[in-house]
């Protein structure tokens, strides 16, 4: 075998763009091979995958939907990253929005919708940034590493999910474990009607927006890109460490608490305990992939979007299981960021 | 009483067992300098490989033999992202947590399809040393894994302070350039460290499917993975306290599911979350005189 070294050679600025289209073709034919254990014919498979749910105009609407709350993940895990703050919790600080969405929508019985979402909206954040608080606070004030207390929090929320749909919050109707339904005028109005496209994706948007403003445009982003940069050279430059990457880390915890609104009040109109098919971590790999860049962000959020479309279809189509898509997923994130190696560094012969 | 602290410390050793196995991995991984959050998912994959194996070929042992190589493999793919081409750790880990699953959640259903009836094995079967003596004979009575792990805490201690290979590994974790320059392999002594811990995290989900359950479920992980993390943590990166730590938090779970039983008027949920909380409490009392390997997060370069 050839020795192998990796040195220090940055690549010409053209080579970039590059990467993500090299990452996704490498991807496919990884995953290819999978298709043709199964003996499937993976062509069939990835026209099923990436190009029949864009084919219609129900399915292409749908992968606007599929993109919603990882929009709104990958927006949070993208601010809390860009500070050098690792927020693993964009998961269970979902849930806390949702928990908040759920509980704040069934009391609404019989307020004007102009009142009752934005109430809903403002309850999700809060809950979110409450959630992300602990282990922010325990980071910033403690040094207790953010990155265990997060993974650790967001399974405790997930009992107390289950502690309400098992109890005070079961649905008196079904006896299912889900909640009450919320209030109708609570619910999200549809952006177009008879499809699932609801007003989170306008919010998701807004907050993918607001994201790209506070980084280009604010004292506050200026600072987090310091900090997320090195910590000691912005300490050395006068910035208050501490405080901006709690800022991060609250701000952040809000925005995965609006993707937990957006799908009690936009899809489900209840609180489930499957309430988040792993939008928080799915977050992780969609900031990643956009490399913590928001215009970036939202173009991977839109093709993680396809992705969970297209697996369904595949799945229907063909009969290959729809965890698929979670291969496909994660092999583009870990082959990115092999390839993301490459705009600093090739591999050469020793 | 006696009945109940009896059951209580035979549970504890039963429920401590994967994470004591999975904390192992993680130390090794730690020790030399990688943080490998891939233990979620690596545990999964041992859960799924070990159960798949055993349940297509009959053979128990060949289940836990194939989940560990499994786990060597997750490890291996961890270094060439960590070790090779030094990309962050966390995100990484995360990946292969991500990949892992979704691989054996693929091949589960690509063996097994969708059946209203969970398909079974049938488990280990429980040593038991002391026989019918009363308190020592329930107690002892366990899976021969738990021996195995128990046993396995010295002897991973004999091999970091005792073997030249432990001495490069805990220099590598601390100072690379240092062990670079003293002609260590940094990297050999990373993927080793790497392949060792994952065949240990995988031979921690094993036990889940092989002893405990003889089943694969989807929630059987359940977050192990990332409590294993924090007790590394909090046993200070030092492997007795990795028992110690592996028994309290087992020894919360089995109280909790004891008391559950007892008919205690608090919600179960309350105590199933009780040792995660526990977990974070222990984390501000130990993580703040904690010193983590200097290396660790740190990728290293020959340039």
């Amino acid at each position: 075998m050839p020795k192998l070294k990796i040195e220090r050679y940055p690549a010409p600025l053209w080579v970039r763009p590059l990467i993500p289209i090299i990452s996704i073709v490498v991807t496919f034919l990884l995953t290819s091979l999978v298709v043709l254990s199964l003996n499937k014919n993976p062509f069939e498979a990835f026209y099923y995958f990436l190009i029949v749910p864009l084919a219609s105009q129900s399915s292409a609407i749908e992968v606007l939907v599929k993109s919603t709350p990882l929009l709104l993940t990958g927006a949070a895990v993208t601010f809390a990253f860009s500070a050098g703050y690792y927020n693993i919790g964009a998961e269970g600080q979902l849930l806390a929005g949702a928990i908040a969405a759920a509980g704040l929508g069934m009391v609404l019985q019989n307020v004007p919708p102009v009142l009752a979402i934005p109430i809903m909206i403002v309850g999700g954040f809060a809950a979110g940034m409450a959630y992300a608080a602990i282990p922010a606070l325990l980071k910033t004030r403690l040094d207790v590493d953010e990155v265990v207390t997060t993974l650790l929090l967001n399974t405790v929320i997930l009992f107390f999910i289950s502690f309400l749909l098992n109890g005070v919050w079961r649905s008196p109707v079904s006896g299912w474990p889900q909640s009450p339904e919320i209030a109708e005028s609570a619910i999200f109005p549809r952006l177009i009607p008879r499809t699932r496209l609801h007003l989170g994706f306008l919010l998701a948007w807004i907050s993918i927006g607001a994201v790209w403003l506070v980084f280009r445009r604010t004292v506050l982003g200026l600072r987090m890109r310091a900090v997320g940069m090195g910590k000691e050279a912005a300490r050395f430059a006068g910035v208050k460490v501490e405080q901006t990457m709690l800022t991060a880390a609250l701000i952040s915890g809000g925005i995965a608490g609006l993707a937990g609104v957006s799908e009690v009040a936009g899809i489900h109109y209840h609180l489930i305990e499957a309430i988040s098919n792993n939008f928080g971590y799915t977050g992780i790999i969609v900031a990643m992939l956009g490399a913590l860049n928001p215009l970036g962000v939202s173009l991977a959020a839109l093709f993680l979007g396809l992705l969970d479309t297209g697996a369904q279809t595949v799945s229907r189509a063909m009969g290959i299981p729809i965890y698929l898509g979670n291969i496909v997923q994660s092999a583009l994130l870990l082959i990115t960021l092999a390839a993301l190696v490459l705009q600093n560094y090739r591999i050469r012969r020793e | 009483m006696e009945a109940f602290l009896v059951g209580l410390i035979a549970a504890t050793l039963r429920v401590a067992t994967p994470l004591i196995l999975g904390t192992l991995g993680e130390l090794f991984s730690e020790r030399s300098g990688i943080l490998n959050l891939g233990i979620e998912g690596t545990m999964f994959l041992g859960a799924f490989t070990g159960f798949a194996v055993a349940y297509t070929t009959g053979s128990l042992w060949l289940g836990l033999l194939a989940a560990v190589i499994a786990g060597v493999l997750a490890g291996l793919l961890m270094g060439l992202l960590t070790v090779t081409l030094g990309v962050n750790q966390h995100v990484s880990g995360l990946g292969i947590t991500l990949l892992t699953t979704g691989i054996s959640l693929f091949l589960y259903r690509v063996i097994f399809g969708e059946r209203s009836v969970q398909p079974s094995i049938a488990t280990f079967t429980k040593v038991s040393p002391f026989g019918d003596t009363p308190i020592l004979g329930p107690i002892f009575e366990q899976y021969l894994l738990t021996y195995i792990a128990i046993a396995l805490v010295p002897l991973v201690w004999w091999v970091l302070y005792r073997t030249s290979f432990g001495l490069h590994l805990r220099a590598v974790g601390e100072n690379p350039e240092a062990a670079d320059a003293a002609g260590i392999n940094v990297f050999r002594i990373r993927y080793l460290a790497l392949a060792i811990g994952g065949g240990l995290m995988a031979a921690g989900g094993a036990f889940l499917s092989l002893a405990q359950l003889g089943s694969f479920i989807f929630g059987i992980i359940a977050g192990r993975g990332w409590v294993c993390i924090a007790l590394i943590i909090f046993a200070n990166w030092l492997p007795s306290r990795v028992l110690w730590g592996a028994l309290l938090f087992g020894g919360v779970s089995a109280l909790q599911l004891r008391l559950q039983s007892t008919g205690a008027q608090l919600p179960y949920e309350l105590f199933l979350a009780l040792p995660y909380l526990v977990t974070i409490l222990a984390l501000v009392l130990a993580g703040r005189s904690a010193t983590a390997p200097a290396a660790l997060l740190k990728p290293y370069r020959r340039e």
